[in-house]
């Protein structure tokens, strides 16, 4: 389960040769090459964006052009409408995000190490994830209130089924080999956990993470459109209905998308990171 | 008898020969309960001097890998008891160091810090972690390679970073469990002279579990042979070779004739004769004497005691 191997790029090479370290290209180098198709990929989705605009006329209430949103965008900024939002919401992926997976982390490894908690809990557990959130967010609203605390709920929620899974999985799929190696030099239940199961596991552990991560941001937007005064959600109604000011809707929207995508880098570098070298 | 080595106050760099410890087995038995209940260990006694060396060898799956965790202290025995130095083993014990049929090293964890790992579990200060461990990586030669991860070592070179932190925390007794299976014949010989060298300055205790016939009397003092399952000590073989031993003693007329007096033992426990013995039973009597399961009695001492499935019957 080498996470870091869903790139395709050989994250292991074995020598059977005695020992040479193994030459491999520069990390910098292989991101930068990576990098070029994205950037490539972006022109061309602007390019589209202009041109289905160009041909198909639409008002700029339904479809703004790429330049129209880019200077909604530049003016939200420059005129302190969009940071705000911008601190609200990420402040609300952030903090949910950190409780939800160390959450999970820790009832993952119970439910991995215990089969009698993985009956008990896991009906609830897919019963809470089959519900949409979006079911939830108005009942969450009512109880925890339009403040911070409704949106960290809902966030934690989302983040937690997809990473206490994977690190279940993950810990199951420990060799037990290593186990009884760990254990032949007497090592306590926790030193276990701490040193041979959760690290042989980070594999499958960030990729729940990274899935997570992504899934943090829409739970702060649910969470913010069952009722809040700021954040991204808020200023996309806003922008929908008072303002009517449908660029600055899209503004919004590429500022969600680019904190979805730095979240989902920012992850994947620490998981290159950890598990990269193996 | 040596007391009981406590790795809280032993020094790091001591491998002072004569530090082997004592090992007694009495009645040692055995079983597997499942669906089928299955006998493993069936009455084993056996001692071991201190600085002996031991070579458990038996037809597959009888039940030496396990002999060596009860040993270990990894599985408890239903019946009998293992004491090191006269203190009975209850549970993994820090005078036991065990080493792998694979070698079994955390991947994320540098060849350093795999030698540290039974240290850290154990508590010891940094420095102290630090100073035997870079102790042992050069006892085993990898010194340099310190700082590689066990992705980029090979695997007789991942081998020797088990056996060094086997040794981590001065084990008086050191388990093998076959070690050097899946080496080439080559490394294996070089690994099996290393091992000597390494238990020559280390002055352990050994019991190793082996497949090989040449390599259980090239490297052991005793070689005893066990049964098919359930196990018990079909045979107590001495090897009178003199140490320090050398490669060329495997080619000399007393291993081999020692070889053949250990394969004599083993000849009717390999899964082929067992099967033989049973496809024999099955047959009418008086059908096919010829078929019978053949002992090497004919070996004379000196001639190599190599099993040759082409040779000519032996006349009845």
């Amino acid at each position: 389960m080498t996470a870091a191997s869903q790139d395709g790029t050989p994250v292991r090479t074995r020598a059977d040769a005695p020992v040479t370290a193994q030459p491999r290209p520069r990390r910098s180098r292989r991101f930068a090459g990576s990098l070029w198709p994205a950037a490539a990929s972006l022109v061309v989705f602007v390019l589209a964006w202009q041109l289905i605009v160009f041909v198909s006329g639409f008002p700029p209430y339904i479809l703004p052009g790429p330049l129209a949103v880019a200077e909604a965008f530049v003016r939200a900024w420059t005129d302190g409408t969009m940071w705000p939002h911008v601190a609200a919401t990420l402040l609300e992926v952030l903090l949910g995000f950190a409780l939800g997976a160390s959450i999970a982390l820790g009832v993952g490894i119970a439910l991995a190490r215990s089969p009698l908690a993985e009956r008990l809990l896991s009906p609830y557990l897919v019963a809470a994830q089959a519900t949409p959130v979006l079911a939830l967010a108005p009942l969450i609203a009512l109880w925890f209130g339009t403040g911070l605390l409704s949106k960290l709920v809902i966030t934690t929620l989302i983040v937690f089924f997809p990473v206490a899974v994977a690190t279940m999985v993950g810990i199951r799929s420990v060799d037990p080999r290593l186990l009884e190696m760990a254990r032949s030099f007497r090592a306590g239940n926790w030193q276990i956990v701490s040193r041979v199961e959760v690290p042989a596991a980070a594999p499958a552990i960030l990729g729940g993470m990274r899935v997570g991560v992504t899934l943090a941001v829409i739970g702060a937007i649910v969470g913010e459109w069952a009722g809040a005064d700021r954040g991204l959600g808020v200023l996309i109604n806003i922008a929908r209905g008072s303002l009517f000011d449908i660029p600055l809707m899209f503004a919004a929207l590429l500022q969600l998308a680019i904190i979805g995508v730095t979240l989902y880098l920012v992850m994947l570098f620490i998981e290159r990171r950890i598990v990269g070298e193996r | 008898m040596e007391p009981a080595r406590d790795p809280a106050t032993a020094t790091p760099f001591a491998h002072v020969p004569g530090a082997g410890a004592g090992v007694r087995l009495a009645g040692i038995t055995l079983a597997f309960r499942g669906a089928r209940t299955t006998r493993v260990l069936d009455g084993i006694d056996l001692e071991v001097r201190p600085r002996e060396v031991i070579a458990l060898i038996g037809p597959n799956g009888c039940g030496k890998s396990t002999l060596l965790r009860v040993l270990a202290g990894l599985i408890p025995s239903d019946a009998g008891t293992v004491t090191i130095d006269g203190n009975p083993v209850s549970g993994p014990d820090p005078r036991v160091g065990l080493v792998f049929q694979e070698p079994r090293l955390l991947a994320w964890r540098s060849a350093e810090d795999n030698v540290r790992f039974p240290m850290e579990l154990a508590g010891w200060p940094k420095g102290r972690q630090a100073a035997r461990a870079d102790d042992l990586l050069g006892l085993v030669g990898l010194r340099e390679y310190a700082r590689s991860r066990p992705g980029t070592l090979s695997g007789g070179t991942r081998q020797r970073v088990s056996i060094a932190r086997a040794l981590a925390l001065e084990p008086s007794l050191l388990l093998l469990d076959e070690p050097f299976s899946a080496l080439d014949a080559l490394t294996r010989e070089r690994f099996n002279l290393e091992l000597l060298r390494l238990w020559e300055r280390t002055g352990t205790t050994i019991v190793l579990v082996t497949h090989s016939i040449p390599e259980a009397v090239f490297l052991a003092d005793r070689v005893v042979v066990l049964s098919p399952r359930p196990a018990r000590v079909l045979a107590d073989i001495r090897v009178p070779l003199a140490r320090p031993r050398r490669l060329s003693d495997l080619d000399s007329a007393s291993v081999s004739s020692l070889a053949a007096d250990v394969r004599a033992h083993l000849v009717d426990t390999t899964d082929d004769a067992i099967a033989m013995e049973e496809a024999r039973t099955a047959i009418p009597a008086g059908l096919a004497p010829r078929d019978r399961p053949r002992r090497f009695a004919a070996t004379d001492p000196g001639t190599p005691a190599w099993f040759d499935p082409f040779a000519p019957e032996d006349p009845e």
